[in-house]
């Protein structure tokens, strides 16, 4: 490794086990001449993040991933889940289920939060791991490139809501029909269990949240509790691009919200104990 | 003056004096009769060229430069004279860069010229956390809300496009090249990786895209010579973050602290002549990634020299 390599060059090396650069190596993913993306994703980086968050996937979490083998080994994909947990978890989670499927590893692309681009070495990070700001033309010409795209429609509503309001679906926003609609990219819809209880809020400090720019502040434990998560991927949906009216894409949201609700509730009958 | 072949085209290049200019009229040279001007001084050529290639100092604000079409029969005209925000006043360069194409684009659709192709930015889409990657053409421009500086840089394109579309005739094509690299070019991005300590925002290494400055030149020759009308983004498929960027080029990155935003601002007062000028802070700190494929389908352009090679550049410059 050459002196001028960046500490994070040398990091990534040394976190990356060979086992999982193997897998990485497996990923169809097309950069350019130094290893990035447009949106800044680095399959170096994925590879080291990979290697420390399947460490917490299969031992702290003790993640159990149902129906992997509905999400497409190739091609376009829109992965529609539940948003829980104050941080982003659950996108994490989904992500290490789709770069470790043994049905065909996808690098994940998940949309997030616009305020982290804003935030020092936050930002990049998660741009190097796949996350990228959440815009609908991002969305759109990644889904065009065919990758795998995680999305929450419910947004801040369900990542910032309060324990008291577990597992109650907020407002889907609509964005990700139009999307699906407009690439022909199938929906895959899933059902996140476990990461409500990893981080529960018990308030939200909304001053000190807009002095420092965050959507939400809440009151919570300091590091994630260790829940157990099941995720259960469902069947794909796909919608044609004829739709007569915005009502009956709200319709369509609201289908696919159905099918996340059914795979939580199914979930949360499976779950033998939260911890 | 010169002797001129009446068989070929005559093109007026401006801002004769910078690097990429010269790669272009090196290219144009045997194809085409060239006027070769620049606002800050007389352009001058190697002594086989110079020969064969008349040369002003002009300002298109002033009334003898309408002699320049008396005294040639311009065709064309490939505009890449442009004063930046470092080199001047925020008056001299408003007189020069928007009044004086003014002029410019006046003169050409009086001596009926057919074919213009203007060298803009990528700067005028602003650099912004809330951008999506690979913009296209279309995308707002949003620099002049973002830095007052770069107002010039939108004023210019504004200006442009009125042109563009009332006067079909000029054939106009207005190219936004990504930061363009490579001997010879003194922009401040080049000013930058030629650094031995580069300054840059801790905590954030947006992704950029380069361009050899000897394709930037092949572009701008490809784009003259075939008569497309409209704006097209000039970059590579090819990406790489800003702190790795200066490091392939053999500059240290030095961080300077980020937060709040107001600290690199003041900052970057100190370091203005280091190639870090506030007006371009933001484009530190967030990517602005266009799209040039419409230029590349359009034009059947693909550039052939690798970041690499650019890169290598800087590398061996003694620092």
């Amino acid at each position: 490794m050459r002196r001028s390599d960046s500490l994070i060059a040398q990091l990534t090396a040394r976190l990356t086990s060979p086992e999982v650069a193997e897998l990485v190596e497996r990923i169809p993913k097309p950069v350019g001449s130094f290893g990035y993306d447009p949106w800044g994703y680095h399959a170096d980086s994925l590879g080291a993040a990979i290697s420390v968050f399947k460490w917490l996937y299969d031992h702290y979490f003790r993640v159990q991933a149902i129906g992997l083998e509905h999400v497409p080994k190739t091609g376009r994909v829109l992965l529609i889940a539940n948003h829980s947990g104050q941080l982003p978890l659950d996108g994490v989670l989904i992500g290490i289920a789709l770069a470790t499927n043994p049905h065909g590893p996808r690098a994940p692309r998940a949309m997030v939060e616009r305020f982290l681009p804003t935030v020092p070495w936050v930002g990049n990070l998660l741009n190097r791991w796949g996350a990228v700001l959440g815009d609908p033309q991002n969305c759109i010409k990644m889904l065009e490139r065919d990758e795998p795209v995680i999305v929450f429609p419910e947004g801040v509503r369900g990542s910032g809501k309060p324990f008291a309001e577990r597992y109650r679906l907020k407002r889907f926003g609509s964005g990700f029909v139009h999307m699906a609609m407009r690439t022909g990219a199938p929906i895959v819809p899933v059902g996140v269990v476990g990461c409500e209880e990893t981080m529960p809020s018990f308030g939200n400090l909304k001053p000190v949240a807009r002095l420092l720019g965050l959507p939400y502040l809440p009151m919570m434990v300091p590091v994630p509790l260790p829940a157990r998560v099941s995720l259960h991927f469902g069947e794909p949906i796909v919608f044609a691009d004829d739709a007569k009216s915005e009502r009956e894409i709200d319709e369509r949201a609201a289908l696919v919200k159905r099918s996340v609700r059914d795979l939580i509730d199914r979930g949360l009958s499976e779950r033998t104990s939260i911890f | 003056m010169p002797a001129q072949d009446a068989t070929k085209p005559t093109i007026l290049v401006t801002g004769a004096c910078g690097a990429l200019a010269r790669l272009v009229i090196a290219r144009l040279h045997s194809q085409a009769n060239l006027v070769a001007v620049d606002f800050r001084r007389k352009p001058d050529f190697p002594a086989f060229t110079a020969a064969q290639i008349p040369a002003y100092k002009v300002d298109f604000n002033r009334r003898w430069s309408e002699d320049l079409f008396r005294r040639h029969p311009i065709s064309g005209v490939i505009h890449l004279g442009r004063l930046t925000p470092t080199r001047s006043s925020k008056n001299r360069r408003y007189h020069a860069n928007i009044l004086g194409t003014q002029k410019l684009y006046g003169l050409c659709a009086k001596y009926e010229v057919s074919r213009i192709v203007v060298m803009s930015t990528y700067y005028v889409y602003g650099a912004s956390p809330y951008n999506p990657a690979l913009l296209s053409e279309r995308a707002p421009l949003k620099a002049a809300e973002l830095t007052h500086e770069l107002v010039n840089s939108v004023e210019l394109e504004n200006l442009t496009q009125i042109f563009l579309w009332r006067r079909p005739e000029l054939g106009i094509t207005i190219l936004r090249p990504c930061n363009i690299i490579g001997p010879g070019v003194r922009n401040t991005i080049s000013r930058l990786l030629s650094q031995r300590y580069a300054p840059c925002l801790a905590g954030f290494s947006p992704m950029m895209q380069f361009i050899h400055v000897d394709d930037m030149a092949d572009a701008i020759v490809t784009a003259y010579h075939q008569q497309h009308r409209g704006i097209f983004n000039v970059a590579p498929d090819d990406f790489i973050g800003f702190h790795d960027a200066l490091r392939a080029c053999g500059a240290t990155p030095v961080p300077l602290p980020s937060i709040p935003p107001m600290l690199p601002q003041l900052l970057s007062h100190l370091l203005e002549n280091r190639g870090f000028p506030r007006h371009l802070v933001n484009y530190f700190k967030y990517p602005v990634i266009i799209d040039g494929k419409l230029f590349r389908q359009t034009f059947g352009f693909r550039e052939s020299r690798p970041i690499a090679e650019a890169f290598a550049y800087y590398r061996a410059l003694p620092r």
